[in-house]
C-alpha cells in the first residue's frame, strides 16, 4: 500500500534553492502529475524521493517509514527516465529480467515474470531485439515494464514521454494511466506538458522555483485555480489589469480599460489594483449588436483545426484572445470585422495584483 | 527530388513550390525526411535525383555559402565562443560586409527580437527561449532571403512553445523572409503556417493551407495526423449521387458524402471528434448512433467522451465549454449525432490500416 | 545597447585582401581537392609507404638470410617474452588504472584534479629518464634497497622491465578511461540501482560492459607501448632480452640478418595480435546475468570503496609516481656536487650532450610542424567523412599503423627504405622517421576534437555565407585550438622522447635520449653525477611541457 509523505524537503545548490521546504502527500493508488516551468525543481523532487539525490533538509516517508538512510536499491521504487535508459548491451528480455536477476531470483520465476511483462506490453515477438532496434515509444514501454517487473508499486516517472513524438505521446499517456489502474500503482508523474497532466492525473501539483504553488484536481486547477501563476501556466488565458471601482457585499466592480464588470469577491477596497483573467474559450463572438457591453475589432484570425483563434483589440482598450470551436458555426469572422464579445462572467477570475510585478510572477523561465 | 543514404531512401520524388514571403511548415513524424529536406535546400546535401531552384534558377551546383538560404538547426548551433552580438554579426561578416556594418546590422536585428541588452553575453548564459531568439536573429541578419528552421521550438517546454510560436511567425513575417519550418507538432504547424506539407517516410502525403488540410485531408494518414479523428473500418453498402452509405461492424450504417468508391469495397472512415454532438433528444442530423459513455477525459478547454457502441466500437467526441462537472456521466446512455458532411471516406489502404497510420 | 566606437572606414588592407583570396580559393572545389589529396599523398608516400616498403624489401632479402641455431632460439624467446610482458603488464594496468580513473571522475574535487595531472607524469617524462629513474629506485643503492637493507630489491631483468612498462603505460589507461567516464551517461547506472542493483552490481553488470570498447582500446594502446618502447627497456633489461632488446643487441653485434628477421617478426606478430584482439573480443556476448546480492552489497559499502581508493592510490604512488619522480634525487645531488658549472661550460662529455639536445629539439620542432601541416587535412577528412565511407574507414585504420608497429622495427624498415634511396642525408631521414612515428598522435587528437564539435555548428556557418576556410578559421579552429595545442605538445614530447627508431635510423647523429642511453649503460664513460644531471635536464624540459599542457587544459575548462 505505498503512500508517500514528503515533509519540508529542501535542496540547495550553492545559494540557489532547487527545493525550498516542499511538502506533499500522495495517497495509495493516486496518480499525481507534477508540472511547472524548467528549473522549478520537479525533477529534483522525485530524485530526492528515489534517493538519487540527498536532500539538505526535511523528511521523506514511504508507508510511514523514514527513508533517509535507505539506499536507492532498497527503496523499492520504480523509476522511469526521460532518456529511457534501457541497457544498450542487453536485449529486451534481459532488460526486463534485470530487476529480478539482481535479486538472485530463481530462473523459473524470472522467466515467467518476464513473459508476463512481454505480454503486458504486447512485445513477445521482440524479446530478442536490442534497444537500438526499437522505436522510441516501444523503448519507453519496455522501460516501464522493466520497472514493473520488480514488483514495485510506487512509481516515479521523470518526463517519461518527453523524448517521443507528439502523436505517440498522446496515445501512450492513456496506456500509462490504464496500466496504473490495472496494477494498482501509486504514481508520481513529472511533465511539462499540461494537457498530458490534465488528462490523466487524479491530482495535479504545480511547482515554481522550488516551491509548490498549488495542488488540486485537473478541473480545479484549470477552472478554479487559487493563484495567478497557475491560471497562466495551465493552458492559455487572457490577463487583464484593472482596478476596483466599487464594492458591495460579496461583489466588487472592476474597471478594465473602459469596461466595467461585476465579479464575486469578498475582500478588497476601492482603488485596489487587481488582475482579472478569462480563458479564451469562455469568450463568444457574435455579430455586432446594439446592446453589446463589450465590442472589439478582429486583428488576426488563425485556424487551428478544432478551434479558431481570434486576436481582438477591444474598444475598451485592451487586447483579447478568443477561441471559437470550429464546429460551432460562429467562425466566419475575418480580420477587420467588428464584433460583440460575450463574456461568460462566471468563469472570470480575480486575483490580487502580484507584489513583484506581473512579468516576474508569470515568468516561465528562470531568466539567466 | 530524391535523396538516398546507402539503401535508405530518405526522400522519394518530393516536389513542391513555394511563393516568396510564404511560411511553409513541413509536418511529419520523426524519420519522415524533414531534416534531410531542409539540408538539401540549404545546400548541405546533394540530391541524388531532381532539381532545386530559387527564383527560377537551378541551385543544384551552388554551394551552401552562396545559396542565400540560412539553416537554423534544432539545437540552434550558436557559436559558443562568440558573444551574442558576434554570433548575429557572423552572417553579414561572412558575406563581405565590413566589421562596422556587420555590427550595425546585428544590433538592429537584436532589437527586433528584443535581446539587444544581452549583446555581450555568451550563449551558454542565456535561457532556452532566449537562445532561440538569438538563433533566429542570426538568421534574419544574414542577408539571406530564405529561412530554414529545423524544429525551432522543439527544445522548449510545452508552455513556452505555446507562447513563442506566434511571436516566431510575427518576427519572420515582419522581416520579410520566406520560411520553411519543420516540425512534428501538428498544433504548431496549424497555427503558424500559410501552407502545410505533410511528409511520411520520404513522400509527400498532402500539401495545402491549414484549413483545407483539416477539412479535406488527402488520405487517412493525414486525417489522423492533423488531428482528433475517430477511425472506423467498413464496407460500402450503397452509393448514390449525393451520398454514400457505409456498413460498419455489427450492421450499423454511416452516411457520408459520395466517395467515388464502388460497392462492397472496404473503406476507412475518419470522423473528427469535435464534429460529433451528444443529443439526448435523438435529433436526426444525418447520422445518429446510440451508445454508453465509457470514459470521460478532462483536457482543460474541453472534455473528451468515449462512447461505446452496441457493436463494440468506441467513438470519441470532444465538447468545448464544459463546466466544472462533466455534462455526462460514465454509464449514461446517449445518442451521438453528426452531419453527413463531416464524415470523410477513404479507400482502405492496400498495405493495411495499421501500417498506414504508423508514426514510428 | 553597446555600440562599437566609430572608426573611419578604411579600405581593405593587404592582409585582408590576401585572406579573402584564400577564402575564395577554399570554396573552389579543385583547390580544396588539391590540398586534401596532397595530404593524403604525403601520408601514403612519406608515412606509410616507407614503412611498408622497407618491410617488403626486407622480406625480399629473407631467403638469403640465415641464422645460427642459438641466435634463432634467442630470437624466438625474445619475441615471445615481448608479448608475455606486454599482455601481463597491460592487464595489470587496466586493473589498476580503472579504479584510479573512477576516483578522479566520480569524486571531483580540487584534489582529484591534482591527481589527474599527476597521472600524466609518466607520460611526459622521456622514457630514457624513466628507465634510469626506475633502475635507481628499485635496484640502485640510493633507492628502496637503501630502506630495506639487503641489496637491490629488484635487479635489472624481466621483472624490472615489467615494473617499467607498468609505470609508463599507466597514464594511457587513466587518460582514456577518464575521458570515457566523463562521457558516460550515468543514467544507466542509476537506472540499474532503481531496479534493485547495489552500486557494485550496477557497475559490474551495466557500466563496465557498456565501456568495454573503451577498455579494450586502452588495453591495446598499453600493449602497443609495451611492445614498442626501446630506450628505457634497454636501460633496465640487464641480460634479459625481449624483442626490442634483442634487435638492439643484434645490431650492436652486427648480426644484420638477425636484426632484419627479428624486426620483421615483431612487426608481423604485432599486427596479427592486434587484429585478432580487435576482432574477437567485441564479439564475445555478455554472459547471462549472475549476481550474488549479499556479497555485492557488502562490496558496495563505503568502507570497501574507501579501501579500494586507498589501495589504488598506494599502487599509483609506489609503482608509478615515486619511481618516476625518483630521478629528482640524483639530479639534485649532482647539482649540489658542483657538476652544474661544468655542464654549462660545455666541458668534457657535455659538448656532445648539448649538441644532442639541440638536435633533439630541432628534429622535434620540424616533425611537429610537418605533422600539423599535413595532418590537419587528414584529421578533417577522417572526422567529417568527406572521403566517402569506405575510403574513410581504410584511411582511419591506416593512421594507426605507425603506433602498432614497434618503433624500433619501424626504424629498421625506414633506414632500409631511405638508405636504399641513397640521396637523403641522415638528418632528414631522422626528421621523417620522427614525423612518421608521431603522426598518429596528432591526427587522432585533432580528429577526436573535431568530432566533438557538433556538425550543426559548421552547417549553420556555411549557410550563413562562410566559405570553407572561414568556417575553419572562425568556427572549427577556435573550438579545437586547445586540442591542437595539446596534440602539438604531445607530438613534440614524443619526438624528444623517441629512442627506438632513432637508434635504428641514425648512425652518426645522436639525439639526446640515445646519447643518454649510452651514458647510462656505460658505453660512454661518465660519472654518476653527470649522468643524473644529464637525465635531469631532459626531464626538466618535458616537465615544462607538462605544465603547459595542464595550463591549456585548465583554460579549456574555463570556457
Amino acid at each position: 500500500m505505498p503512500k508517500l509523505e514528503v515533509v519540508r524537503v529542501s535542496k540547495y545548490y550553492g545559494k540557489i534553492a532547487a527545493l525550498d521546504g516542499v511538502s506533499l502527500n500522495v495517497k495509495d493508488q493516486e496518480y499525481v502529475c507534477i508540472i511547472g516551468p524548467s528549473g522549478c525543481g520537479k525533477s529534483t523532487l522525485i530524485k530526492c524521493i528515489a534517493g538519487i539525490i540527498q536532500p539538505d533538509a526535511g523528511e521523506i516517508f514511504i508507508d510511514d517509514q523514514r527513508v533517509q538512510h535507505i539506499s536507492i536499491e532498497d527503496r523499492k521504487i520504480g523509476y522511469v527516465f526521460q532518456d529511457i535508459a534501457l541497457f544498450p548491451h542487453m536485449p529486451v528480455r534481459d532488460n526486463l529480467a534485470y530487476g529480478l536477476a539482481v535479486r538472485d531470483r530463481k530462473p523459473d520465476h524470472i522467466t515467467s515474470v518476464t513473459n508476463e511483462m512481454l505480454d503486458l506490453i504486447k512485445m513477445r515477438e521482440r524479446s530478442k531485439s536490442f534497444p537500438s532496434e526499437l522505436s522510441g515509444g516501444a523503448q519507453q514501454k519496455v522501460a516501464v515494464a522493466r520497472a514493473i517487473a520488480t514488483g514495485s508499486r510506487l512509481f516515479l516517472l521523470d518526463e517519461p514521454l518527453g523524448a517521443l513524438d507528439v502523436l505517440v505521446r498522446a496515445e501512450l499517456r492513456y496506456e500509462l494511466k490504464q496500466l496504473a489502474k490495472d496494477l494498482h500503482l501509486t504514481i508520481i508523474h513529472v511533465t511539462h506538458d499540461q494537457e498530458e497532466a490534465l488528462s490523466i492525473a487524479d491530482r495535479v501539483v504545480i511547482m515554481k522555483q522550488g516551491r509548490i504553488v498549488e495542488t488540486g484536481t485537473p478541473a480545479e486547477v484549470y477552472l478554479r485555480p487559487k493563484s495567478l501563476f497557475t491560471e497562466n501556466f495551465v493552458g492559455e488565458t487572457n490577463i487583464l489589469r484593472g482596478e476596483i471601482t466599487g464594492t458591495e457585499p460579496g461583489h466588487c466592480f472592476v474597471k478594465i480599460g473602459s469596461w466595467k464588470v461585476s465579479l464575486p469577491r469578498s475582500e478588497g477596497k476601492v482603488g485596489d489594483r487587481v488582475v482579472a483573467t478569462i480563458r479564451p474559450e469562455f469568450l463568444q463572438l457574435r455579430k455586432l449588436s446594439g446592446e453589446s457591453k463589450l465590442t472589439g475589432t478582429i486583428k488576426q484570425v488563425v485556424f487551428l483545426g478544432s478551434i479558431t483563434r481570434y486576436s481582438i483589440e477591444t474598444e475598451a482598450g485592451f487586447p483579447l484572445i478568443a477561441h471559437q470551436a470550429t464546429a460551432s458555426g460562429f467562425t466566419d469572422f475575418k480580420a477587420g470585422d467588428t464584433v460583440t464579445i460575450v463574456v461568460d462572467e462566471k468563469h472570470m477570475l480575480l486575483f490580487n495584483s502580484p507584489a513583484q510585478g506581473l512579468e516576474k510572477e508569470l515568468a516561465l523561465e528562470a531568466s539567466a | 527530388m530524391s535523396k538516398r543514404f546507402g539503401k535508405i531512401v530518405a526522400l522519394d520524388r518530393v516536389s513542391f513550390n513555394m511563393q516568396s514571403g510564404e511560411y511553409l511548415c513541413v509536418l511529419g513524424p520523426t524519420g519522415s525526411g524533414k531534416t534531410t529536406l531542409l539540408r538539401l535546400i540549404a545546400g548541405l546535401l546533394k540530391p541524388d535525383e531532381g532539381e532545386i531552384s530559387f527564383d527560377g534558377k537551378s541551385v543544384n551546383n551552388i554551394d551552401a555559402h552562396n545559396r542565400n538560404a540560412v539553416y537554423v538547426p534544432q539545437q540552434y548551433a550558436l557559436f559558443p565562443h562568440l558573444t551574442v552580438l558576434n554570433n548575429v554579426a557572423f552572417g553579414p561578416l561572412s558575406r563581405g560586409k565590413s566589421e562596422n556594418e556587420a555590427l550595425e546590422i546585428a544590433s538592429k536585428t537584436l532589437e527586433i527580437v528584443r535581446l539587444a541588452w544581452r549583446g555581450q553575453s555568451y550563449p551558454n548564459e542565456l535561457s532556452g527561449g532566449m537562445q532561440q531568439r538569438v538563433a533566429l536573429a542570426r538568421g534574419l541578419a544574414s542577408g539571406a532571403s530564405l529561412l530554414l528552421l529545423d524544429e525551432p521550438l522543439g527544445a522548449l517546454d510545452a508552455r513556452l512553445r505555446l507562447e513563442l510560436r506566434h511571436r516566431l511567425r510575427e518576427m519572420v513575417k515582419e522581416a520579410g523572409f520566406t520560411a520553411v519550418h519543420v516540425t512534428h507538432d501538428r498544433d504548431e504547424a496549424m497555427s503558424v503556417a500559410d501552407q502545410i506539407l505533410v511528409l511520411k517516410r520520404g513522400r509527400i502525403q498532402d500539401q495545402g493551407p491549414p484549413r483545407r488540410i483539416y477539412v479535406r485531408p488527402a488520405g487517412i494518414f493525414v486525417a489522423n495526423l492533423i488531428g482528433g479523428a475517430n477511425i472506423i473500418e467498413g464496407v460500402v453498402e450503397s452509393a448514390s449521387v449525393d451520398s454514400c452509405t457505409i456498413r460498419v461492424r455489427g450492421g450499423t450504417t454511416i452516411h457520408s458524402p459520395p466517395a467515388g468508391i464502388a460497392m462492397n469495397q472496404p473503406v476507412v472512415i475518419s470522423l473528427r471528434k469535435e464534429s460529433i454532438e451528444i443529443s439526448n433528444q435523438g435529433l436526426q442530423r444525418g447520422n445518429a448512433l446510440k451508445g454508453k459513455i465509457q470514459a470521460v477525459r478532462f483536457l482543460g478547454n474541453s472534455r473528451e467522451y468515449l462512447v461505446r457502441q452496441a457493436n463494440g466500437d468506441i467513438i470519441a467526441l470532444r465538447r468545448f465549454q464544459e463546466g466544472f462537472e462533466p455534462a455526462f456521466q460514465i454509464g449514461e446512455s446517449v445518442t451521438i449525432v453528426f452531419q453527413k458532411d463531416d464524415v470523410m471516406t477513404f479507400a482502405y489502404p492496400p498495405q493495411g490500416l495499421r501500417k498506414e497510420l504508423e508514426i514510428e | 545597447m553597446q555600440s562599437t566606437p566609430r572608426q573611419t572606414t578604411r579600405g581593405p588592407t593587404f592582409s585582408h585582401r590576401v585572406l579573402l583570396l584564400f577564402e575564395r580559393l577554399s570554396a573552389n572545389r579543385a583547390a580544396a581537392k588539391l590540398v586534401y589529396s596532397s595530404s593524403v599523398v604525403f601520408f601514403l608516400f612519406i608515412v606509410i609507404t616507407p614503412a611498408i616498403a622497407g618491410i617488403v624489401a626486407q622480406l625480399a632479402t629473407l631467403p638469403n638470410l640465415s641464422l645460427t641455431v642459438d641466435v634463432s632460439l634467442r630470437m624466438r624467446n625474445a619475441v615471445v617474452s615481448s608479448f608475455i610482458v606486454g599482455l601481463v603488464v597491460s592487464s595489470l594496468d587496466v586493473v589498476a588504472g580503472i579504479p584510479l580513473a573512477w576516483l578522479i571522475v566520480r569524486r571531483r574535487s580540487r584534489w582529484t584534479t591534482v591527481l589527474d595531472s599527476m597521472a600524466d607524469i609518466p607520460f611526459v617524462i622521456p622514457t630514457v629518464a624513466l628507465g634510469f629513474s626506475i633502475l635507481e629506485f628499485w635496484s640502485g643503492p640510493t633507492g628502496i634497497s637503501q630502506m630495506l637493507g639487503d641489496g637491490p630489491v629488484v635487479s635489472a631483468g624481466m621483472v624490472l622491465i615489467m615494473l617499467l612498462h607498468f609505470a609508463f603505460s599507466f597514464p594511457v589507461i587513466v587518460r582514456v578511461m577518464v575521458g570515457e567516464l566523463l562521457n558516460y551517461r550515468e543514467t544507466f547506472e542509476v537506472a540499474a540501482r532503481t531496479l534493485g542493483a547495489s552500486a557494485f552490481t550496477a557497475v559490474r553488470t551495466v557500466t563496465l560492459p557498456i565501456l568495454r570498447p573503451a577498455i579494450l582500446a586502452a588495453f591495446l594502446l598499453a600493449l602497443a607501448r609495451s611492445l614498442s618502447e626501446t630506450g628505457a627497456t634497454i636501460v633496465v633489461a640487464g641480460t634479459f632480452e625481449n624483442g626490442v632488446v634483442f634487435v638492439r643487441n643484434a645490431r650492436d653485434a652486427s648480426l644484420s640478418a638477425a636484426v632484419t628477421i627479428a624486426s620483421l617478426v615483431l612487426i608481423v606478430t604485432s599486427l596479427l595480435v592486434f587484429a585478432a584482439i580487435k576482432i574477437t573480443v567485441p564479439r564475445f556476448r555478455f554472459a547471462p546475468l549472475k549476481v550474488w546480492p549479499r556479497l555485492e552489497r557488502e562490496l558496495s559499502r563505503s568502507t570497501v570503496a574507501m579501501a579500494r581508493n586507498i589501495s589504488s592510490l598506494l599502487v599509483f604512488a609506489i609503482f608509478v609516481l615515486l619511481p618516476c619522480l625518483f630521478i629528482a634525487f640524483p639530479a639534485v645531488e649532482a647539482v649540489a656536487s658542483g657538476v652544474l658549472g661544468e655542464a654549462f661550460a660545455s666541458a668534457g662529455p657535455w659538448t656532445n650532450y648539448w649538441s644532442s639536445m639541440l638536435l633533439s629539439y630541432l628534429v622535434a620542432v620540424l616533425a611537429t610542424c610537418i605533422n600539423i601541416a599535413f595532418g590537419l587535412p587528414i584529421a578533417l577528412l577522417i572526422s567529417r567523412n568527406r572521403f566517402g565511407r569506405q575510403s574513410t574507414r581504410i584511411l582511419d585504420s591506416l593512421v594507426d599503423l605507425p603506433i602498432i608497429v614497434p618503433s624500433l622495427a619501424l626504424g629498421v624498415s625506414l633506414s632500409f627504405f631511405w638508405g636504399n634511396m641513397g640521396a637523403l642525408p641522415e638528418f632528414w631521414v631522422l626528421v621523417l622517421a620522427h614525423t612518421t612515428i608521431t603522426y598518429s598522435y596528432f591526427v587522432r587528437a585533432m580528429a577526436a576534437a573535431i568530432q566533438g564539435i557538433p556538425v550543426e555548428l559548421e552547417d549553420a556557418a556555411k549557410t550563413l555565407g562562410a566559405m570553407p576556410l572561414r568556417v575553419f578559421r572562425k568556427v572549427t579552429l577556435p573550438l579545437t585550438k586547445y586540442s591542437l595545442l595539446s596534440g602539438a605538445i604531445l607530438v613534440f614530447t614524443r619526438s624528444v622522447d623517441e629512442t627506438g627508431a632513432t637508434s635504428a635510423v641514425s648512425k652518426a647523429l645522436k639525439t639526446a635520449p640515445v646519447l643518454l642511453v649510452e651514458w647510462i649503460r656505460g658505453t660512454v664513460a661518465v660519472t654518476p653525477a653527470e649522468r643524473a644531471l644529464g637525465v635531469g635536464f631532459l626531464v626538466l624540459t618535458s616537465f615544462l611541457a607538462l605544465v603547459a599542457l595542464r595550463l591549456i587544459a585548465f583554460r579549456k575548462e574555463k570556457t
